[in-house]
């Protein structure tokens, strides 16, 4: 479904990403993980449409991928992705809204009573149905990840973008959000890429595990080459051995 | 004895505490006033409480001889009136200009310098130009009270639109919203309760020029009065005016505060999530 070729990006002097090349089927679920600072976010970005590519191309059923956000490409931020002056049900009914031509995107009559009813089965998917007339600073940081994926997921994306969802949240809950999120990426047949900072993570979630590093290393000019993927796999079949040669380029990595 | 930095005044201390300095001013007043009355009967720089009250009881509550009007409320109302005229007027111009520079970029980049440039014209040197193109009637001093105030009004909206998270934005998008979706059902709402801040914020300004204009051309209205009893030295109508009008401007906030605080439940420090 997504084919990136040769994809270079990079801000004035400093590459950011250089060469990539890889191609991605409908259904996978992605983890990305690298050290920070070394492009993910502006990998995750350049599929969303915020950004676009230096050089090389970056294809979504063969076309090239659309140069601003759309419904096709779903997005969960770490933060900052619900609408805080709306109550929790509001922003998923907003989500119907929003798919709607018109003005203002309110919905009415029957149209607004159906959404009302599929917003309520989406909260009730992720466990916020209880919550529904809160507003989002009411809500704890694992709930508002909830809100705001049930909102993404709300829009039919094909593609579904996290970047870090669960960074911010303890270990306890993030765990329970990976199984949320599985369970939605089987149920909607989704496309999922997600970005984290916890290897272990990346490890046992999904399908196929991204490492993001330089290629090459140049200590007088940290800028002149940029991070591509050294690492592309399957997971489940890996090797624990891999993990920590992994874990140790990280490490490396961010030291200097 | 803990350092005086730390030393929290109680509730009831915080009141004492806060009062102190109003029974303070109006002690040393009545005293300072009664010296001055004492050596001379006549003397109008300091009135009494008394003389105060009476002049109010004149113009407040005895219709005038000539007119048959209530004065004090006849000029209340027309200055209430502009005020707020001016001050609505410039509140969803500014809201506009700031929700379309801040939200689309194209407008922004074509209005921010020019607004800049208004912001920097001094107000009152506009005054003679209102009153030669909008004459001396209401619309000179609305218009004076809008022009001063509009460009705060409209920066900071702009500048709110703009702290507004930009995660925000691309999330509406993801979802299909288009342009107007945005402006209206994101940024918008997200924007009135930091307008109600703005207006709050303005309506120090808003009062300094409706004054001025008052003082230049009027027949009626607080400030008209204020510089029209000048010419006798009627400091017992001054000194109550300018104390309703502190009175006014503290009542108008009181209830922009309220009116926040009731009108958006989904407010907190910092807002967004
Ligand atoms: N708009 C921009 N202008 C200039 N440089 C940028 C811009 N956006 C990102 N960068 C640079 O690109 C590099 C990659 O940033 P990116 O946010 O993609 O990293 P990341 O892998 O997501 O890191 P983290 O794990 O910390 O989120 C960083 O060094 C950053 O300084
Ligand atoms: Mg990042």
């Amino acid at each position: 479904m997504i084919d990136v070729k040769n994809l270079w990006k990079n801000y004035g002097n400093k590459v950011v990403l250089e060469g990539i090349n890889v191609s991605v089927k409908e259904g996978e679920f992605i983890t990305l993980v690298g050290a920070s600072g070394c492009g993910k976010s502006t990998f995750l970005k350049l599929l969303l449409g915020t950004e676009t590519a230096s050089k090389g191309s970056l294809l979504l059923d063969g076309k090239p991928i659309k140069g601003e956000p759309d419904s096709d490409r779903g997005i969960v931020f770490q933060q900052y992705s619900v609408f805080p002056h709306m109550t929790v049900l509001e922003n998923v009914i907003a989500a119907k809204g929003f798919a709607e031509k018109g003005i203002t995107g309110l919905l009415w009559g029957r149209k607004r009573k159906e959404a009302k009813a599929a917003a309520e089965r989406m909260l009730d998917k992720v466990g916020l149905s209880s919550s529904s007339h809160l507003y989002p600073h009411h809500l704890s940081g694992g709930m508002r990840q909830r809100l705001a994926i049930a909102q993404a997921l709300m829009g039919k994306p094909r593609i579904l973008l996290l970047d870090e969802p669960f960074g911010a949240l303890d270990p306890g809950i993030r765990k329970d959000m990976h199984a949320l999120v599985l369970d939605l990426w089987r149920s909607e047949k989704l496309t999922v890429f997600m970005v984290t900072h916890d290897l272990h993570e990346g490890f046992y979630l999904g399908t196929r595990l991204w490492v993001f590093d330089k290629l090459r290393h140049d200590p007088q000019a940290p800028d002149a080459f940029g991070a591509g993927i050294t690492f592309d796999l399957p997971v489940g079949q890996t090797d624990p051995k891999h993990l920590e040669t992994i874990e140790e380029n990280m490490k490396e990595f961010s030291h200097d | 004895m803990k350092r005086l930095l730390n030393q929290q005044p109680s509730s009831f201390t915080r009141v004492i505490l806060g009062l102190l300095p109003f029974i303070i001013l109006i002690g040393v007043y009545v005293i300072a006033s009664d010296i001055r009355l004492e050596a001379n009967p006549n003397d109008k720089l300091l009135p009494s409480i008394a003389q105060m009250s009476e002049a109010i009881q004149r113009m407040a509550f005895e219709p005038n001889r000539r007119t048959g009007e209530y004065i004090f409320w006849v000029d209340t109302f027309s200055s209430l009136q502009r005020l707020m005229l001016g001050v609505l007027l410039a509140a969803s111009l500014g809201l506009c200009i700031g929700l379309l520079t801040g939200a689309l970029p194209l407008v922004g980049a074509s209005f921010s310098p020019i607004i800049t440039v208004i912001s920097l014209i001094p107000p009152l040197a506009l005054l003679p130009i209102l009153f030669i193109v909008f004459g001396l009637g209401e619309l000179a001093k609305v218009a004076l009270i809008t022009i001063g105030i509009l460009p705060f009004i409209a920066r900071e909206m702009q500048r709110r639109t703009q702290e507004i998270p930009h995660e925000q934005i691309i999330k509406a998008q993801t979802l299909g919203a288009n342009t107007s979706q945005v402006l209206i059902r994101v940024l918008l709402p997200q924007l009135t309760p930091r307008l109600l801040d703005a207006v709050r914020l303005s309506l120090g300004t808003g009062w300094l020029f409706l004054i001025a204009a008052e003082a230049i051309a009027s027949t009626e209205g607080l400030g008209y009065r204020i510089f029209l009893v000048r010419r006798y030295m009627s400091m017992d109508v001054i000194l109550p005016y300018v104390i309703w009008i502190t009175f006014l401007a503290f009542l108008l906030d009181w209830v922009l505060m309220k009116l926040k605080d009731r009108l958006f439940p989904w407010q907190r420090q910092g807002g967004h999530s």
